[in-house]
């Protein structure tokens, strides 16, 4: 097992280097001068010649990329000119905030989605399996930016029960349950699609496996029908729904972007768009880099766990 | 001249290099094997799953490329030709007659190609020889205009066969084609195939397991081993009078009515390891037989009695 | 195409969701010529008026622009943006997937390297950084949203294509004479194409979704040219005071993913030939039993299948795969059950327990008696309670029927601890031994493998160890070597007479080859069509069958020793289990029919031990 974990990491090493060199190229098609860009109406020559001088902009481009390279290695992402922090600084500050949002949005679509499809599976055409496949085709149909804003209008403007946006209470928040209160109605518009989407899978996944022979061995031996669904067919489901559990950590990450902007939640998905619009490419990026870096490590995970599932997996 | 003649024909599959390490030295799935065909006659091909039966068989239509040996159909030598240079010398009957047939293409495409990229032939004479080829498997003309899926085993197998026949080879491989199919229809297809042989001057190679059904076949029969042949002779002589002890297991393995039951072996014996091939004998381990010369070196295939020929240092004596 | 139209409609949401997205599509494509405000005209004084106002069926939004017609515009322009990447995405994804899979090795590798490369991004970040270096705009978030959809349809057509690649067919092709473009055009392209439009239904609602995200972020579409994206976007500020311009963009996002949804659902449903025939439902834990008709009565059999009738309906069509069925073994007596494919014998053994699989299946008569208590449409809990303890099953093949991800100890010690109130370690011990009762060499170490860590040989050896687990009465082997090979066969065969002598059990064994039963059963019967057309004691119906067809049967199987030789066939082939012919069901292929056998009822009869149904019996029995 050791072995595979370390087999993994040596792999993420070119995918890691491929990230850096996809970012760094489609940064580079920026049309103009990323100077006069960042400059806007303090651009005189001497000006932009100086800042792409202090960028590096006047090497080749094979050189700028390995300087960047080299630099993020040593942990310098560059410095964000629109909040004059070192980018690093700004990425970790927000992806913590992400962090908490995406993770229990993560946690909340995993359960909820496996459960669900194993229930749907299990009474397939019945009223529980009809009702599900209707709320889940819903939640895969609405865009979480919507949803957000109808659960703001509905919990936070008519009924008051939740705080409209942000993640901490500007006077006097701060504790854990001030989080959970501001945390509930993000995770939850962000956690709808990955929810429905898992519910699906999972259903089908069953159904598949429940029409397997060695499903018929356990019967005709007697097991429980308990220990059949929830033992059996679900291990084996279960497999194929863990490789979608890592793809859908990514939709949840990107979903993440919209939930953010909604509720003002002061994660890496709104930084970007703001670092978009106001054209602060180096904070692109790092944050882009970084969150990518960060989702393929997560995916290693979701392959060693994936591993340890199915023992037929070569290690 | 014969129809086929194979010399020091060998796969060797490449495995995987590890992340640290050299790369391993690949599995042997054929190793270096020599025999030939004579034009009219059929040679049986039997053995268990993974002796190499199958890789044989793709390696001699050209499916598969071989990494040592030669190829030669009639005198002419095939190097590394494509399939569409083997296509018209040597033909290939599936034995999954369902998955060899395109499920969203009419049986006429099917018929149609091998005329058409092969011969080039032009349309009126493509259907004439179309009707022709399946008034000969005895299946009716208006089958061609519909798809694979609306056929039974035994006549999409047809349809395989007469597929292969509208390529007009010398020589057809048949790779286990009839076991797939139940026995009431496994004998229409087997004399059917015995009918299309004399007709045509055929020249056959039938791979199957199924030793009753080699033996009704075949003229000669070479039993494989772990990707060599281990012993090759005439069909009514091979079982009835095995040399080497592996053909004599499966002569008395297969179950005959009549027959009491026996365990002609009763070791939970297995395969050896084609990434770790034992030094002498492949059959060694399951053999009463071996000895100490058996485990070291690997025997050759030598002339035991008339027309038969087998690879073993203690052969069975009649 | 028209029954692939019949299927999709007999859907009735995906039905809806056509209906529903092609009105919205009309509209859209209709705007223009609508009389509609003109959607950017700006009006202050008339901002935030309500829906339903005057001339005003939804009102306006800030900067008083007429809501309708700026929905209108704004769908037109989502849509048109959506389908678009989708069909480019759809376009070079598959290309890129069939390519890599039809040529495999190095090509595979190193595309495949470049498709994981880019879906290691969670996707909005690409779409981001694509943005970011294009600048906002509407076709820079086409560009970016087909973009990062690129490698799922290059990753998904590749998988298919693989699959397909390694299909006998395509080596057919290549045999026939075809070039790698030839075929990838006439043999793999007609065969992804049905993937590639499901693929294409079931996420253009998600690009419509993705584009109208990048609008609303406000680096799509840029004012005043609004899709429905940057309709919300907009609305945002004004949500709380006036959710009515929230609202109106918002659904109608809904209504097109929801009912695009819908239909990709309906067409994946239509195209997919597994869910056409209903294969892909879950079979219950026992099966179904709608009986009509007496019960028969009790016999003191140790078992006995009695007149025993078990059905599939698949959509309008009955497959009466078994019709009347009467079987019965004592302690310690094997029966062989033998027929070809189709002749219901695998079917009878599995109704015993109650283990076809239904739907479709169904048992529609007779009983199955275990010591006189009758199982058919007993309750579950008492049918489970026999369930290998003491009807115990061996199956065909040993990697399919064991379960992949247990080891086979843990699956042996669970089907003991079903039973009994065994600790884990009693039952461990007791799978040991077990596995020793079988002949597996090393049983203390090969109690831990995983069954794909075995030969087949062995799985099957484990097969049986279950099967013995709680020394049941009676075993039903289902073609319990059939995947074997012979030298293999030959080992377990010997192993279950051993078995079956030592303890006395008896033995139900279903079987296609005569010399399995002939070496192992004390009495056969010949099932053709879903009936016994012949039963008697081993020697008597091997040595001198009675029916017509068991005679032919025996003589089309050659046997070792026989020489070269042209082999017996039946013409014609077994009748279809939907339309048996009234009668004898051999009738249509027998030589000695005659018009009484083409009608009525025939019984199953003769003298006790040796009972045909036939009128005319090869000898008189």
């Amino acid at each position: 097992m050791g072995g595979y974990i370390l087999k993994r990491l040596v792999s993420a090493v070119p995918v890691l280097f491929g990230i850096t060199v996809i970012v760094f190229l489609i940064m580079s098609l920026i049309p103009g001068d990323p100077a006069t860009a960042i400059l806007g109406s303090y651009a005189t020559p001497e000006n932009v010649e100086k800042l792409n001088r202090d960028l590096g902009l006047d090497k080749p481009m094979v050189q700028r990329y390995f300087i960047w390279l080299g630099n993020m290695l040593t942990g310098d992402f560059g410095r964000s000119f629109s909040l004059n922090r070192p980018v690093i600084d700004v990425v970790l500050e927000r992806f913590n905030a992400t962090m908490i949002l995406a993770g229990t949005s993560f946690v909340l679509c995993s359960i909820l989605g496996i459960l669900a499809g194993v229930v749907s599976a299990t009474r397939q055409y019945g009223l529980a399996d009809k009702a599900i496949t209707f709320v889940v085709l819903i939640g895969i149909s609405v865009p979480s930016f919507f949803l957000g804003m109808m659960l703001i209008l509905l919990f936070a403007v008519n009924l008051r029960w939740l705080p409209v946006s942000g993640m901490y209470a500007i006077y006097g928040g701060g504790d854990l349950p001030d989080l959970i209160r501001h945390l509930i109605m993000p995770a939850l518009a962000l956690a709808a699609v990955a929810t429905g989407v898992i519910a699906r899978l999972s259903r089908s996944a069953m159904l598949e496996v429940l029409r397997q022979d060695y499903v018929r061995t356990a019967r005709a031996n007697g097991v429980s029908e308990r220990r059949v669904i929830m033992g059996h067919a679900l291990r084996v489901a279960m497999v194929s729904i863990f490789p979608v559990l890592g793809i859908q950590a990514g939709f949840v990450l990107s979903g993440a972007v919209y939930v953010e902007i909604v509720f003002q939640w002061p994660g890496v998905g709104r930084m970007l768009v703001d670092a978009i619009l106001t054209r602060d490419l180096l904070l692109v990026q790092g944050g882009v880099v970084f969150v990518a870096a960060c989702y393929v490590l997560f995916n290693i995970a979701v392959d060693v766990a994936q591993c340890l599932l199915d023992p037929r997996i070569k290690t | 001249m014969p129809a086929l003649k194979v010399e020091h024909l060998a796969k060797t599959f490449p495995l995987k290099r590890p992340l640290f390490g050299a790369a391993p030295p690949g599995a042997h799935a054929v190793r270096p094997m020599s025999f030939q065909v004579e034009t009219g006659e059929t040679l049986g091909i039997v053995g268990e799953s993974g002796c190499g039966k199958s890789t044989l068989a793709r390696m001699l239509v050209g499916l598969l490329e071989p990494t040592g040996g030669t190829i030669e159909i009639e005198g002419k030598a095939l190097g590394s030709a494509s399939p569409a240079v083997f296509g018209k010398l040597i033909q290939y009957v599936f034995q999954d007659p369902q998955s060899s047939l395109n499920p969203r293409r009419t049986i006429r495409q099917v018929m149609e190609a091998p005329l058409k990229r092969l011969h080039g032939m032009p349309k009126p004479d493509r259907d004439k020889r179309i009707a022709e080829i399946f008034a000969s498997v005895n299946l009716r003309e208006e089958f061609l205009d519909r798809y694979p899926h609306e056929f039974s085993g035994g006549q999409a197998q047809r349809i395989g066969i007469a597929r292969a026949l509208a390529a007009s080879p010398r020589i057809i491989v048949l790779d286990e084609p009839v076991s797939a199919l139940d026995v009431s229809v496994q004998a229409q297809v087997l004399n059917l195939l015995s009918d299309l042989k004399a007709r045509f001057g055929l020249t056959y190679l039938f791979i199957t397991h199924d030793l009753a059904v080699v033996e009704a076949v075949s003229e000669r029969v070479a039993v494989l081993y772990f990707g060599a042949i281990v012993e090759i002779g005439r069909a009514e002589r091979i079982f009835a009078s095995p040399r080497h002890p592996y053909t004599s297991l499966l002569a008395k393995s297969a179950p005959v009515v009549g027959r009491s039951l026996t365990a002609p072996e009763q070791k939970g014996s297995e395969l050896p390891d084609p990434l770790n091939p034992p030094p002498g004998c492949a059959f060694a381990g399951r053999c009463r037989r071996a000895t100490e010369l058996c485990r070291a070196r690997e025997p050759e295939l030598k002339q035991m009695g008339e027309n038969q020929l087998a690879a073993c240092h203690h052969p069975l004596e009649h | 195409m028209s029954a692939f139209l019949a299927l999709l409609f007999r859907n009735r949401l995906a039905a809806m969701g056509l209906a529903v997205i092609a009105v919205i599509l009309l509209l859209a494509m209709a705007t223009p010529l609508l009389p509609l405000h003109d959607p950017d005209v700006i009006a202050t004084a008339d901002r935030f008026m309500r829906p339903l106002s005057e001339g005003r069926l939804l009102g306006t939004d800030h900067l008083g622009r007429d809501l309708l017609s700026r929905l209108l515009h704004g769908t037109r322009l989502s849509l048109a943006v959506g389908i678009a990447a989708a069909l480019i995405a759809a376009v070079i994804g598959s290309a890129i997937g069939i390519v890599a899979g039809y040529f495999g090795g190095r090509t595979d590798n190193v595309v495949m390297r470049g498709v994981d490369m880019l879906m290691a991004f969670p996707y909005i970040l690409l779409a981001l950084a694509i943005v970011a270096a294009l600048g906002p705009g509407l076709m820079n978030a086409l560009i970016a949203v087909a973009a990062v959809n690129v490698p799922f349809f290059a990753r998904n057509i590749r998988g298919i294509t693989v699959g397909l690649a390694g299909r006998e067919f395509i080596d057919a092709a290549r045999l026939a004479g075809m070039g790698h473009t030839r075929i990838i055009l006439t043999e793999l392209l007609p065969n992804v194409l049905p993937v590639i439009v499901i693929a294409m239904s079931t996420t253009v609602g998600w690009m419509i979704l993705e584009t109208a995200g990048l609008s609303f972020l406000g680096l799509g579409s840029q004012p005043p040219q609004a899709d429905l994206g940057s309709m919300l976007g907009e609305a945002r500020s004004a949500m709380i005071s006036h959710p009515h311009t929230s609202i109106v963009p918002g659904l109608m996002i809904f209504l097109i993913v929801m009912s695009i949804n819908l239909l990709g659902d309906g067409v994946r449903d239509a195209l997919d030939p597994r869910l056409r025939s209903g294969a892909l439902s879950r079979p219950r834990a026992t099966t179904l039993v709608r009986r009509q008709g007496a019960t028969p009565p009790a016999t003191d059999d140790l078992l006995a299948v009695q007149d025993l009738r078990t059905e599939f309906q698949v959509g309008k069509r009955n497959y009466r795969a078994v019709g009347g069925v009467s079987l019965a073994v004592k302690p310690g007596e094997s029966l062989g059950v033998i027929g070809e494919s189709g002749s219901g014998k695998s079917v009878t053994a599995l109704s015993v327990m109650g283990l076809v699989a239904s739907p479709p299946g169904a048992i529609t008569g007779g009983a199955v008696r275990f010591q006189g208590e009758d199982l058919i449409g007993a309750p579950y809990e008492a049918l489970r309670q026999k369930r290998g303890d003491r009807v115990a099953y061996v199956f065909q093949d040993p990697l399919a029927t064991l379960h992949p991800l247990y080891r086979v100890g843990q699956q042996l010690t669970e089907t003991i601890r079903s039973h009994r109130n065994l600790s884990k370690s009693e039952a461990r011990m007791r799978a040991i031994q077990l596995l020793n009762d079988v002949r597996i060499p090393n049983a203390e170490r090969r109690v831990d493998d995983y069954p794909h860590e075995m030969s087949g040989g062995m799985r099957q050896r484990v097969g049986i160890a279950m099967a013995l687990a709680n020394e049941p009465d009676v075993i039903i082997a289902d073609e319990p070597t059939t995947a074997l090979d012979v030298t293999v066969q030959a080992q377990i065969l010997c192993l279950l007479d051993d078995l079956r002598r030592e303890r006395g059990l008896a033995i139900i064994f279903i079987t296609h080859d005569f010399g399995v039963v002939a070496q192992l059963c004390d009495r056969i019967a010949v099932m053709y069509a879903g009936r016994i057309v012949e039963e008697g004691p081993t020697q008597a119906v091997l040595g001198a069958p009675a029916h017509p067809y068991t005679r032919r049967l025996i003589a089309c199987v050659p046997e070792l020793g026989g020489g070269r030789r042209e082999l017996a066939a039946i013409p014609g082939l077994p009748p279809v289990l939907d339309d048996l012919p009234p009668g004898c069901a051999f009738a249509p292929r027998c030589t000695k029919a005659e018009e009484s056998c083409r009608q009525g009822e025939i019984p199953l009869q003769g003298p006790a031990l040796h009972a045909v149904r036939c009128l005319f019996p090869e000898r008189a029995p």
